[in-house]
């Protein structure tokens, strides 16, 4: 049990650094005038070859809205290659008896620390928060994560195959995420997304103001984040305007066009103004995502998800109308005073307004491993205020969903053909909490299966005399 | 609750215009009753008894001023309001594990009383001082059917390991006399015992001595304790209460139990998170554990042998097994039965799951004579669910306390309904 709150899981989720981080100053000189190199940090991940897979006879969400009773799912090299009744099964394929299972597309948490704040958590291994200045937007979260936390092998157990790794709260903008399928491996860039969209990490309200404001540093008040978040966006509007100038000089030919001085910081929110970049907004308060909605349009960019907002229930519509999804948690509330009107119908509630974007979100190596279970609770509140979700629907919360709001959407997130093969066999209905992950793929790979238990796949649980006999 | 508070809350969701299907639900099953409205008949519930009488399906339980009198088939009792379970289950009131409900509102320092910040052992500080029942936090908690739950202090970095006195409450506000001391212990306590977690038996051993000998500390003597903590830490130790201990190491663990059996000590452990690894010893000791059905990770090096099959293996060496959350944070403990669920799903047979949050904390804390179990004599502390208790699909339907049926109500009811009818026209915004 932990009751030294300020040492435990809260760190996360408020953003706390006393005890959390511990952190030297940025080298802000660290900027080159070089020309940008794309990608220079590029997946190596490569799934490897196998043979097709069929489950035949099972439940079928899709993760389109669609369930399929007594269907079969076929993944032909890495891809799903059909949903439907009675498939004809390759040569070679491996048969999965899916008689009173339920499959799924592999689940996508948006909103994790693994890796950045991994288990065991000691000091040393506090990697999240960059709390030594309000605004690191050039860092990124992929230059911390730690692949041998045991942490991502607990959430494959969960059915989870993708998942954002994003910076802590503490900061206006905290730097870049990074989107990983849940694969083994020595380092980060062979468990990187392919192609997938890095995110920006902001944070409203209570952590920045409280991180820096009793540093007697800016910002101390919610004014003091909007006004924070606006010069930045007014410095990155003009370093685009400058390189936009610089190009066009070069392409005339003007001998005494000077190349503009290459600013990490400014690299990221260039990358959100040109819509390269998605935004993913850590916000609470329903007045506050309003506040951030319309600076947004001030500066020409769009959000693509708020995270946590327990009171997005009192704007369903205005998220909606704005394309904007709400990455939200089943029944976390009052944990602090910007999250005490937190309800637990708030899913439920933005998943029924028209073009509504409901996502189920963990912060949590624990909920992580139970989002199934998470949207489970709030479809059950949803149900009892009279908004029926039936589970064909609930599980693009936790899927597809996820997966537009992380820009990946058109690789994952769904059994369509095409797809990467990131599926679930589940023993029953997923939205029990008796449920459990049976067989897991990634791209088309066998990475979990319960029947056949492995030693852990992290190094740090290796020779662990009081973890023998322990998968996590 | 006398059938006009009832038709209070019809009238409450009906001003309102939302969420009546519940509220309507509740009171149409309750059927006009007679003069006698201190008598509740539940009809036709699968009775979870937690006795050896085990699961009674299609059964009646009586209800009469506040206590269970009466339980079977085809009861009746006149004047009594009739309920019609159709066959759901009934469980005695979930227990909320340990907690700061009622004395941490939310972060801030205005509203956290939990810890006590001196720098000095106070076995005597007593947090039910500050309990507030009247917190929005019970509320929530209690219509999620949790009915009692062990509100122990909390430590902080002026703390010490001996945290104070905390006890069993029940979730209508009403306190108990079982009193539990609080003692954290292992590497999350390493920074208020001088930086190892040898000092902290040291420490231990010398209140220990303190209030053995009350009469012979002279004044002037270095000490630990106050007069008045030597008074009660002297009464736990003579078995006033249960002290609890917070542990999770095996080796931490171990040591516990060897100090425990020399001074005479009764004690019961939270956390325990490599609690299979010394699961015999445990059972020997006739230790009961509070675990976390959800640590599997291991989250510091005290907890590398956290495992989902912790419960299971615990309670297959035969120790009692209760259940608490991972965290002390008051605001979500409805989702203790969630943890019980998911120890079903790695070994736990149900009933055992259900009795770790049921009858075990009720024999552990010393109030199963009101709480805990549904039979004769009880005190009347039910809910009737909407299916599996321990389901994430399930809601509470109905929460008795006392026998008087709860409000259906919390402060995150209110909010819903303010917000469901904008959901509703489209004007959330």
């Amino acid at each position: 049990m932990k009751h030294l709150v300020k040492l435990g899981w809260l760190c996360v989720a408020l953003g706390l650094v006393a005890g959390c981080a511990k952190t030297t100053k940025p080298d802000e000189a660290a900027a080159q005038a070089a020309e940008p190199v794309a990608n220079p940090y590029p997946s190596t991940y490569k799934p490897a070859a196998g043979p097709p897979t069929l489950i035949r006879s099972a439940t079928v969400l899709t993760g389109t809205g669609t369930r399929l009773d007594n269907a079969d799912v076929l993944v032909v090299d890495g891809r799903i290659s059909a949903v439907g009744p009675s498939l004809q099964a390759p040569a070679g394929a491996r048969i999965v008896d899916g008689a009173g299972k339920w499959v799924t597309p592999g689940l996508i948490d948006v909103h994790s620390h693994l890796g950045v704040y991994p288990s065991p958590s000691v000091q040393a291994h506090s990697d999240g928060n960059e709390a030594t200045g309000p605004v690191t937007a050039n860092v990124w979260a992929e230059h911390a994560v730690w692949p041998q936390d045991p942490g991502f092998e607990a959430a494959l157990e969960g059915g989870v195959t993708s998942m954002q790794i994003l910076p802590g709260s503490a900061n206006l903008m905290g730097g870049r995420s990074v989107v990983l399928k849940n694969v083994p491996a020595v380092t980060y860039q062979g468990m990187k997304f392919p192609g997938a969209p890095q995110g920006l990490k902001m944070a409203c309200g209570e952590n920045p103001k409280r991180v820096y404001g009793t540093r007697r540093q800016f910002p101390g008040t919610r004014m003091g984040n909007v006004a924070g978040y606006r010069a930045q966006w007014v410095e990155a509007s003009e370093y685009l305007r400058d390189i936009g100038e610089y190009e066009r000089k070069k392409k005339e030919g003007n001998k005494d066009a000077k190349p503009v001085k290459r600013d990490l910081r400014l690299d990221t929110l260039a990358g959100v103004l040109k819509g390269e970049i998605l935004v993913h907004h850590h916000c609470y308060r329903a007045d506050e995502m309003a506040i951030v909605l319309d600076m947004a349009k001030e500066f020409g960019y769009r959000v693509s998800a708020f995270h946590h907002g327990v009171e997005t229930y009192k704007i369903a519509n205005l998220l909606a109308e704005n394309g904007v999804c709400g990455a939200l948690w089943a029944d976390w509330w009052g944990f602090k005073m910007e999250s005490y009107d937190g309800i637990p119908e708030n899913l439920a509630f933005v998943d029924a307004v028209p073009n509504g974007c409901a996502i189920v979100h963990s912060d949590s190596s624990e909920g992580i491993q139970r989002l199934n279970q998470e949207a489970a609770k709030a479809a059950t509140h949803g149900k009892r205020a009279g908004l029926e979700i039936p589970p064909e629907r609930l599980i693009s919360w936790v899927t597809s969903n996820a997966a537009r709001s992380l820009g990946i959407n058109a690789q994952t997130g769904s059994l369509e053909a095409g797809k990467m093969g990131d599926v679930v066999v589940w023993n029953r209905d997923p939205f029990s909490v008796y449920a459990l992950a049976e067989l897991v793929l990634v791209d088309g790979v066998v990475q979990y299966e319960r029947a056949k238990p492995t030693p852990p796949r992290s190094d740090f649980l290796l020779g662990q005399p009081a973890a023998a006999g322990v998968t996590p | 609750m006398s059938r006009r508070d009832l038709g209070s809350h019809l009238t409450m969701a009906k001003h309102r215009g939302a969420v009546a299907s519940l509220v309507l639900a509740v009171a149409a099953t309750v059927a006009a009753g007679g003069a006698n409205a201190e008598s509740v008949l539940i009809r036709n519930a699968t009775v979870h008894t937690m006795t050896t009488a085990g699961t009674l399906k299609g059964t009646d339980v009586l209800v009469t001023d506040g206590v269970v009198t009466d339980i079977g088939t085809s009861l009746s009792a006149s004047g009594a309001q009739v309920i019609d379970a159709k066959g759901q289950p009934l469980t005695p009131g979930l227990f909320g594990g340990m907690t700061h409900v009622g004395i941490e509102e939310v972060l801030d320092p205005t509203t956290e009383d939990q810890a006590l910040e001196m720098n000095e052992m106070r076995p005597e500080f007593d947090v039910m001082k500050a309990f507030n029942p009247e917190s929005s936090t019970l509320g929530v908690a209690r219509i999620g059917g949790i009915t009692f739950a062990a509100i122990i202090p909390g430590t902080d970095e002026k703390s010490t390991i001996v945290a104070g006195e905390g006890a069993i409450v029940r979730l209508d506000g009403g306190t108990t006399k079982s009193r539990i001391l609080f003692v954290e212990l292992g590497s999350d306590a390493n920074e208020i015992s001088g930086g190892t977690r040898a000092a902290q038996f040291m420490l231990l051993r010398q209140a220990i001595l303190e209030a053995r000998n009350q009469a012979a500390i002279a004044e002037g003597d270095e000490r630990l304790l106050t007069p008045l903590g030597r008074k009660v830490l002297r009464e736990f130790i003579d078995g006033a209460g249960v002290i609890l201990f917070d542990v999770d190491r095996a080796a931490d663990i171990r040591q516990v139990l060897a100090f425990a059996q020399a001074e005479k000590l009764k004690i019961a452990i939270a956390g325990a998170a490599e609690g299979w690894r010394v699961a015999a010893e445990l059972a020997a000791a006739k230790v009961p554990v509070f675990v976390d059905p959800f640590e599997n990770l291991p989250d510091s090096f005290d907890s590398i042998g956290s495992t989902l099959e912790n419960a299971a293996r615990l309670h297959k060496a035969g120790v009692q097994v209760g259940f608490t959350m991972g965290s002390t944070e008051p605001h979500n403990i409805r989702k203790q039965r969630q943890t019980a669920g998911n120890a079903v799903a790695h070994g736990l047979p149900w009933d055992a799951a259900l009795a770790a949050i049921t009858r075990v904390p009720a024999e552990v804390f010393a109030v199963a004579d009101r709480v805990g179990t549904i039979e004769k004599g009880r005190r009347a502390d039910l809910v009737l669910w909407s299916g599996d208790p321990l389901e994430v699909t399930s809601l509470a339907e109905q929460v008795f306390i006392d026998g008087k049926l709860q409000s259906p109500r919390s402060r995150q009811t209110e909010l819903r309904d303010r917000y469901l009818e904008r959901i509703r026209s489209n004007t959330a915004r």
